[in-house]
């Protein structure tokens, strides 16, 4: 299937999802007004992966702000992502957050807590 | 009157004004104020901890503002655009402070009101799992808001949201909401 792939702006991340390498990956800020808009081509790609994942889905979370809005339609791209490693694929949710920014490992840890897929959480030391 | 809105405004501006508005809160408003912010925390060589607390607060200020203003009350409407809102981020000795204000019609002040309340009643834990709960229960509305704004902003600053509602006219009252994010 085809990659999707969207630029990232000062209020939205930037997206890059293959599912020839089954790598997943949202970066930068996501802080819209109303993130839905944003986040429905998200959520169609992987209704539409799922239905052929490969064996391995690695997902590389690395936000520098995101906002309450986002905060549920990240939540609804992570229950996309559970339905795929509740079949027989597996899936890895790498969460990236910055030295001393413990609201972002919180974040995390409440994805982590709420969704049943393996977390990493790495922290990126400058 | 009994509520003067630029005596009110006015009376905000204390300590070092990084920002101050008043009027037609939108979407391109929203991305100028946060760029400003954020320049000028950079002059002040903020620490990336704090920086990144004021910014995520202003947001979920902001963006609650802009999702919850009303109608402006009639004796305004000359003087001022729709989408109304005042905004005043300082810089104090101790703390940033985002001060917030919108009319909010009578009927809803209670809600808000117990809203705020139990959160300032909360603990950390407590907050976790109300913030939780409300994410994984609780659709976003079609404009985008969750409901979590202030939930958010009371875990990130640890501090109780200090507000007041001012009496504007029969129909209407003048919400004033205070966030205090301190230096540690």
């Amino acid at each position: 299937m085809e990659a999707l792939s969207i630029e990232g702006t000062a209020k939205t991340p930037s997206v890059k999802f293959d599912g020839q390498e089954g790598v997943i990956e949202i970066k930068g800020r996501s802080i819209p007004e109303n993130s839905i808009e944003f986040y429905k081509p998200l959520v169609e790609w992987l209704e539409q992966y799922s239905g052929s994942p490969l064996d391995l889905t690695q997902v590389n979370v690395q936000l520098e702000y995101f906002n309450t809005s986002s905060s549920k339609c990240i939540l609804d791209v992570f229950k996309k992502l559970e339905t795929i490693h509740k079949g027989k694929s597996e899936v890895i949710i790498n969460w990236y957050y910055e030295e001393d920014d413990e609201d972002m490992l919180e974040a995390g840890e409440d994805y982590e807590s709420i969704i049943r897929v393996p977390f990493k959480m790495i922290e990126i030391v400058e | 009157m009994s509520f003067d809105i630029n005596e009110y405004y006015s009376r905000l501006n204390g300590g070092d004004v990084l920002m101050a508005f008043k009027g037609s809160i939108s979407s391109e408003l929203i991305s100028n104020v946060l760029e400003v912010v954020e320049s000028k925390m950079d002059e002040y060589s903020e620490s990336s901890k704090i920086r990144k607390k004021v910014y995520n607060v202003l947001v979920e200020s902001l963006q609650n503002l802009y999702h919850h203003i009303e109608v402006l009350p009639e004796a305004m409407q000359k003087d001022y655009e729709d989408k109304f809102g005042i905004l005043v981020v300082s810089r104090h000795n101790d703390r940033y402070k985002i001060s917030t204000g919108n009319f909010i019609s009578h009927d809803k002040v209670d809600v808000l009101r117990n809203k705020i309340d139990k959160i300032n009643s909360m603990g950390k834990d407590e907050l976790k799992d109300m913030y939780k709960f409300i994410l994984n229960h609780q659709r976003l509305s079609e404009k985008g808001g969750g409901g979590l704004g202030l939930v958010d902003i009371a875990r990130k600053t640890g501090n109780p949201l200090d507000y007041t509602f001012e009496k504007f006219d029969d129909t209407y009252y003048f919400f004033n909401l205070d966030v205090s994010i301190e230096f540690v």
